[in-house]
């Protein structure tokens, strides 16, 4: 008996010294958890600044939008979660379905305008961003460009551009032409897709990618080029942005949402770090910050290097019908992923 | 009976209480029951999605290119590797190469290096390296050590009797090591190939990075798409295959062949060639590969640090992210040497069919890829056991079962090392039998668990897939924090927690390199 009490005791506190930690991280009292699949550096802004002006803590989970939309599918009622934080609607409009969100408060609502948030009012836009081809300025002039976003399947752009198919931008760009254009489009859209183009990991990767000439052009988000403009240039000095616009599902202007999860053990402060993000405070982060990320709140300003976003000629797409899993299921079905 | 008879008939041999622990093999069986986790997930998640669809999900094109992949890049790196280790194991161990020792310590140190380090450091050198031949090359310079070490470790231990006996019937140089040395370096040929293969299907960062996709990265990918969804279990499901599929084949072709001197006397050293006017020629081998595998993270890393300034060095994130690791990597090492104890001891004491069954399952499970042990508890996890769902428990014990190999082997040696007589004496003294156990084996293995635990914890360092699905909220790790900074391409910002991994893991580089050694017994 005494080997199995030893043992036991070993296990044991192992297991103890483990809840103790994982007490430390998750549970402190009034500690927010946020899901968040925004980039780190943004998130770590905003929440930095909420802190400091309520008091609150916050312990930040990072990952993907479609990771986080299924893992929390996945944890049901039983999430540690309060709020989820994506770069994309997609993910949202997922979590949506599954009923896990909780709805947002009236005044938050009140401080975004409606073609930023989804009808159903459970979840509410924090910042967007739009799709872009960056090109190889030295090979490609501006009238060799593509018209549309469309036009990357024909076999004239066989080889000659890339993406990051696996991260939640790409799906969101793909979950907007499925939305315009329908399942048949979007499957025969998706197998050109394959044939031609080059996968990369990343959108930064991508953007070097052009930069260094390695490709002529790719999809991607605006933000990246302004970010490392911002910087040091050294990624992104030969590339050029190219705006689709006419309505073109490459002119997608894709919608970052914030929501509190139904099962939030702290829902009021939840529901303030939402009020504050989509607010004055949230929004001048993106303005003023290194996120390049487009503001959406009432009257709020982005960054003026960008182009201002009423002239993107963006479609318009309800953000809750965005369905991220046929995507993926559609992205597997040509071997993209 | 007649006095004479009895004279010739066997002493009695002393009778000593042997230790009666059913509980050891209990905690055996569970350990081993726990371990084999991961196989029970992939035929549960493959019932739970239907044969149908886990066969489309299975037999469809993507599968294939990543099967190709994956068979390519086994097919050319293992063998480039084989070769690579041979010859310089051959120029460190049997020619009369300058400064043979220097080089042989160096042919190990790229070990300290992890894989997706390595790989960063290509890839901001070369920007352009990518597919096959990116990954190629730079697996090979990550993983060669794998390879040398055993080859390095059995050419000092070669008896050159065989050789002789060889070269005086007449057989040529060429001849006598292809027909008399080759052979019995087979197994350790076959024990490194093995070793490299599975860390090829394993490995996750390498490849990423420098964009190659095997179904390692395809899992991952699935994942960060799908949190557990069914596409990414079956990729893991045909990973596992692989593996299972790599360990038969080293099992065929392993051998039963026996190389061991019989009847009296020791091997002399064998005589060390010369190499004459081929000296230089062969100087470059090694100082190629020492520029290639250790010169280019080495001027890369330093590179970076001295682009990024002091601007990098944001200490308070970089001390907390070491604590954590450093907490995360003990905690994993003791349960982990716990864990081993129970098995390493009976395949010791009570060799039989159970520690067969044991030791041979806790080996099949470490040949896995974390990203299916990280699969399996994450799903596990959230669907029946919620209590342990992202707590630092679970990542622990993934750990464990992911390194339990490591803490086994060097448990063994030292329990095989104590004396079984002092166990029994204790017994005989009236102690209870843990108590006699604890008091003597577990005490004198002591320096074989500190080595186990050092193994384990250094692999917990630089582990990043099961890391990034399992952690704890909040929790990061120096491998967490120095992937997200080089995928945002902040190669400057990541730089100091790649030299921190590599500090942390030159170690383990000296103590393989030592423990080689005394496995030569040279």
């Amino acid at each position: 008996m005494k080997s199995l009490f030893t043992l036991t005791i070993a296990l044991a506190s192992s297991a103890l010294v483990s809840a103790a930690l994982a007490q430390d991280a998750s549970d402190a009292p009034g500690g927010l958890v946020i899901y968040n699949a925004q980039h780190q550096s943004l998130t770590k802004e905003w929440t930095d600044a909420f802190t400091k002006e309520t008091g609150i803590k916050v312990t930040v989970r990072d990952g993907g939008d479609s990771e986080f939309a299924n893992q929390i599918v996945a944890e049901a009622d039983l999430s540690p979660a309060d709020i989820f934080l994506t770069e994309n609607s997609p993910a949202m409009a997922q979590v949506e379905a599954a009923g896990l969100f909780a709805p947002v408060d009236a005044d938050t609502l009140a401080q975004v305008p409606e073609q930023f948030r989804p009808a159903s009012g459970k979840w509410i836009g924090i910042a967007a961003r739009s799709t872009v081809f960056a090109y190889d300025k030295t090979k490609l002039s501006e009238d060799k460009l593509p018209k549309s976003l469309v036009e990357l399947a024909d076999p004239a752009w066989n080889g000659r551009w890339a993406a990051s198919p696996a991260g939640a931008d790409f799906q969101a760009i793909v979950s907007a032409l499925l939305e315009l254009k329908g399942e048949e489009a979007t499957a025969a859209w998706l197998k050109g897709m394959k044939a031609n183009f080059k996968p990369y990991r990343g959108n930064s990767t991508v953007m070097k990618a052009v930069n260094a000439g390695q490709i002529e052009g790719g999809v991607i988000y605006h933000y990246y080029w302004f970010g490392d403009q911002a910087k040091t240039g050294e990624n992104s000095g030969n590339v050029g942005l190219h705006y689709f616009r006419n309505q073109d599902p490459g002119a997608f202007v894709s919608i970052s949402g914030g929501g509190v999860l139904a099962t939030s053990k702290h829902p009021k402060e939840a529901q303030a770090f939402l009020k504050w993000v989509s607010g004055k405070g949230g929004q001048e982060i993106l303005k003023n910050g290194t996120s390049f990320e487009y503001a959406v709140g009432n009257g709020a300003a982005s960054n003026p290097k960008l182009v201002p976003l009423d002239q993107l000629d963006a479609p318009k797409v309800e953000p809750s019908k965005l369905n991220s899993p046929k995507v993926i299921e559609l992205m597997n079905a040509a071997g993209i992923l | 009976m007649p006095a004479a008879e009895l004279a010739l008939a066997p002493l009695p041999a002393p009778r000593l209480r042997t230790l009666r622990m059913p509980w050891m093999a209990l905690a055996a069986l569970l350990v081993t029951l726990v371990a084999l986790l991961p196989f029970a997930f992939i035929l549960w998640s493959a019932a739970e999605t239907g044969w149908a669809t886990a066969a489309t999900l299975i037999f469809r094109a993507r599968v294939g290119e990543l099967l190709v992949n994956t068979v390519l890049l086994i097919l050319l790196a293992v063998p480039l590797s084989g070769s690579l280790a041979l010859a310089l194991a051959w120029l460190t161990e049997r020619s009369d190469l300058p400064a043979a020792k220097l080089w042989a310590w160096l042919a190990v140190a790229p070990l300290a290096v992890p894989a997706f380090v390595q790989s960063y450091a290509w890839v901001s050198l070369a920007p352009g390296l990518h597919g096959l031949a990116g990954g190629v090359l730079v697996s090979v310079l990550a993983y060669f050590p794998f390879m040398y070490l055993p080859l390095a470790a059995t050419f000092r231990r070669l008896d050159p009797a065989l050789e002789d006996s060889a070269a005086s019937l007449g057989l040529s140089p060429f001849e006598v090591f292809r027909r008399v040395t080759l052979p019995q370096l087979r197994l350790a040929l076959s024990g490194g190939a093995l070793l490299v293969a599975l860390h090829l299907l394993a490995e996750y960062g390498l490849f990423a990075m420098i964009r190659f996709d095997t179904f390692t990265t395809a899992i991952v990918d699935q994942f960060q798409s799908t949190f557990n969804g069914a596409a990414g279990n079956m990729l893991a499901g045909v990973l596992v295959t692989c593996c299972l599929g790599l360990l038969a084949l080293d099992t065929l072709w392993r051998g039963d062949e026996r190389y061991a001197r019989v009847g009296s006397g020791a091997a002399r050293t064998a005589p060390r060639a010369r190499l004459g006017r081929f000296t230089l020629p062969c100087l470059a081998l090694p100082l190629l590969t020492t520029a290639l595998a250790l010169g280019v993270p080495f001027v890369t890393i330093l590179g970076w640090l001295e682009k990024g300034g002091s601007e990098i060095w944001q200490w308070s994130l970089i001390l907390s992210t070491l604590g954590q690791t450093l907490l995360l990597a003990v905690l994993g090492g003791l349960l982990a040497i716990t864990a081993a104890i129970p098995t390493a001891w009976l395949t010791v004491r009570r060799p039989g069919r159970l520690s067969r069954f044991a030791e041979a399952c806790n080996y099949l499970v470490g040949a896995l890829p974390s990203a299916v042990f990280a699969l399996a508890l994450v799903s596990v996890a959230v669907r029946f056991l919620h209590p342990l769902y992202q707590t630092v428990f679970t990542i622990l014990v993934a750990y464990a079962l992911m390194f339990l190999p490591r803490a086994i082997l060097s448990l063994r040696a030292s329990i095989a090392q104590a004396p079984v007589e002092l166990e029994q004496a204790a017994a005989s003294l009236g102690r209870r039998p843990w108590s006699s156990l604890w008091i003597t084996t577990i005490r004198l293995s002591a320096p074989g668990a500190a080595a186990g635990m050092a193994l384990v914890a250094l692999g917990i360092v630089n582990e990043l897939t099961a890391t990034q699905m399992l952690a704890p909220n909040g929790t990061r790790t120096l491998a967490m924090q120095f992937w997200s900074l080089s995928g945002e391409l902040d190669y400057a910002a990541a730089a100091p927690y790649a030299l921190a991994m590599v500090v942390l893991s030159l170690p383990l580089t000296a103590l393989l390199f030592h423990q080689s050694k005394r496995m030569a017994g040279r």
